[in-house]
């Protein structure tokens, strides 16, 4: 789960972790107040989205007198923003960051991230933050910094100074970082965090750092205990098919094919979907029906499917290991009879009580195509769905 | 011979209470697995499926001898779980259960790799030996004793890579799921240099997906350390970029992570590559001795 910068400087305020003076605006009205109470004569404007790239898009922008305040904050305010992150839909803008400037003299990268390689929270940093850093990462590997933190012991002094001294710091900044990170890294493990990403982290004409920016990531499996985190989540940020199957405790993605795809485990979903581009068809979706499918979550499948008007024909690929083919094949019938769904399916049940499914789905009435091989049954939903298209 | 788990292993069941523990410890006792006991806190004294139950895994281990541990455990357990299984010295922990915080992962990291334990998952399908041993939930009708070891990311993607391997006659020594979590317990080259040292294993299969630098690690291990044929499919090749936040990800991966990156990097090291799922049981005959 991601959170937008307002929140994350929120929480960075809760650590006394230092950030600028800014407020948050959802309508226009409220500009003038907050002009009022925040800054002198130049503010930057910052659109509250769940990306990066913000500032070469055009969500970041400087401006120097209310009138242009005011223009820019018309144009951003429900409009959406197209980063080189973002798919090209872009993300909506529903809220608006507006913050006093910050007189710079050096720009840093600084970020916390969970490095599936060394397994340890790694701290990222370099002297030479700012947009460009991935840029910098790639011509100049050796401007990147990683400092990983042994879970044992927790972030420690020396390998604070340790970056301060490859940062090449003066003194009194150097102890400003120090406490930052160790502020940071509490934070961190607190809120079971999965990303903190300060870029740029500056450093300010009066000699102090400042957190401009603030990227977190909230680790999903442990929302149980982050109950505060919940209630801060925007679901406008979030694809609304996708965080309806996520509520539903499955994992979809939306795609730009006909052929819809519904499959048990993560890594069988993607190569029944390569399978299917091999063989010259084009997937409609990522779906993955989990491990605890039951009956019930068949037929909501089948709805999530469906709701993509694309879609015209349906592959049910299972290979049942703590799922039961049965289960799905009677999740099958059921949907297919409540939803009158008149768009070819092809099933494939293999594993656990694969006999019993195929035998479920003989004797019902419904008109699906069972394949035991999984080859045949990519090529069949193909060839149907091609009729259905011509049809 | 095969690794991990054999016919003398003797496995305890953490959790076995629960719905899901219970069918599929059912299962594996009907297979042939030497299940000796179950750990549920608060349930000392009872029985379940005939078995013993205790409050914790030292006297379970104590008065049963279990040397293994399966762990069905609530993720918001798992941690404790799987540190008291280590602590108390099992040498061998499947753990089955998803959704465990990853904090909590690298906390049981850094604790079991002090005690040496070998822990397999979580987030995955578990270990077979065919013939002897089931931890897990896999579908064990698929499987046959043989000669290939596979190890895989993915729990359904290793039961179509055994389904192959047994119709065309090899069977598998052992097979292993290390669980598509951030930080599983085992990886990739811990299950490559076991299989190569095993005298049953004559050729392994390798199936990871996009995401993260573990198979370019692997292909790096297997041209050094690897001498048998090793058969690999990467799932993920059609998979579209995902949406990213910030650039920390870029960074850390340095450009790896994608299928095609992945597939040149164990090309390099001599692997049998294909690229689809199912053409797995031709790469085998293709390179098996």
């Amino acid at each position: 789960m991601n959170l937008h910068e307002y929140q994350a400087k929120n929480l960075y305020r809760k650590y006394d972790i230092p950030t600028t003076k800014g407020k948050l605006l959802t309508h226009p009205s409220q500009l003038d107040d907050i002009l009022r109470t925040i800054g002198k004569d130049r503010w930057v404007i910052k659109a509250q989205v769940h990306t990066g790239g913000r500032g070469k898009a055009g969500g970041v922008v400087l401006v120097d007198s209310k009138a242009e305040a005011n223009e820019e904050v018309r144009r951003l305010l429900g409009s959406r923003l197209i980063t080189h992150q973002t798919t090209n839909e872009g993300q909506p803008i529903n809220s608006i960051y507006i913050e006093e400037p910050s007189d710079i003299v050096q720009q840093i990268y600084l970020a916390f991230i969970v490095d599936r390689t060394t397994q340890r929270v790694m701290i990222i940093t370099s002297s030479e933050g700012g947009v460009e850093i991935e840029e910098v990462a790639e011509k100049t590997p050796e401007k990147i910094l990683r400092n990983p933190i042994n879970p044992v012991v927790g972030i420690m002094p020396a390998q604070c100074r340790q970056i301060c001294d490859d940062l090449n710091l003066d003194k009194t900044l150097s102890a400003q970082m120090i406490d930052l990170m160790q502020k940071i890294y509490k934070m961190f493990v607190e809120n079971d965090l999965s990303l903190v990403e300060i870029n740029p982290l500056v450093v300010t004409k009066q000699g102090y750092l400042i957190c401009l920016d603030g990227k977190v990531q909230v680790d999903n499996s442990a929302l149980y205990r982050q109950t505060k985190m919940n209630e801060i989540r925007d679901e406008s940020q979030e694809d609304s098919r996708e965080l309806k199957a996520e509520k539903l405790d499955l994992n979809y993605v939306s795609l730009d094919g006909n052929i819809g795809c519904m499959v048990n485990g993560a890594g069988l979903a993607m190569a029944t979907m390569d399978l299917i581009q091999t063989f010259g068809g084009e997937p409609a979706n990522f779906l993955d029906v989990g491990g605890s499918v039951n009956e019930k979550r068949v037929i909501e499948a089948f709805g999530i499917i469906l709701s993509d008007e694309k879609v015209d024909g349906i592959l049910v690929n299972i290979f049942g290991g703590i799922v039961r083919c049965d289960i799905i094949a009677a999740g099958i019938i059921s949907a297919v009879e409540a939803m009158n769904i008149n768009i070819p399916i092809v099933v494939r049940l293999e594993g656990t009580n694969a006999k019993e499914g195929l035998e479920l789905i003989k004797n019902s009435t419904v008109s699906v195509y069972e394949e035991h091989d999984l080859n045949k049954a990519a090529q069949k939903i193909i060839e149907l769905t091609k009729e259905q298209g011509a049809n | 011979m095969a690794i991990l788990i054999d016919k003398n292993t003797k496995v305890l069941v953490q959790g076995l209470t629960g719905a899901q523990a219970s069918f599929h410890t059912q299962r594996a006792m009907a297979y042939g697995t030497n299940v000796v006991s179950g750990v549920v806190p608060g349930k000392r004294g009872q029985r379940h499926l005939d078995l013993p139950i205790y409050n914790t895994v030292e006297c379970a281990k104590r008065l049963t001898g279990a040397n293994a541990s399966i762990i069905y455990v609530p993720a918001p357990f798992c941690k404790d779980a799987i540190i008291e299984a280590s602590e108390n010295g099992i040498e061998t922990i499947v753990c089955i259960t998803e959704g465990i915080p990853t904090l909590d992962m690298l906390d049981v990291k850094a604790a079991i790799d002090l005690n040496g334990s070998r822990l397999i998952g979580p987030n995955c399908p578990g270990v077979i030996t065919p013939g002897q041993c089931k931890m897990g939930i896999m579908p064990e009708s698929i499987h046959m004793p043989g000669s290939v070891g596979i190890v895989s990311r993915s729990g359904t993607l290793t039961y179509e890579a055994v389904n192959q391997s047994t119709l065309s006659g090899f069977g598998q020594s052992t097979c292993v799921g290390i669980g598509g979590d951030p930080v599983p317990g085992s990886d990739f080259i811990d299950m490559l240099r076991m299989f190569q040292d095993d005298p049953d294993t004559k050729a392994i299969v390798m199936i990871g997906e996009i995401g993260g630098a573990k198979e370019e690690a692997a292909a790096e291990f297997i041209k050094e350390y690897v001498t048998k044929p090793v058969v690999s499919y990467i799932a993920g090749v059609t998979a579209p970029k995902g949406k990213r936040m910030g650039h920390a990800g870029a960074i850390i991966d340095g450009g790896k992570g994608t299928a095609n990156e992945k597939y040149a990097a164990l090309e390099r090291a001599g692997v049998c590559t294909v690229r689809t799922i199912t053409s797995i049981a031709d790469a085998l005959k293709e390179v098996h001795p």
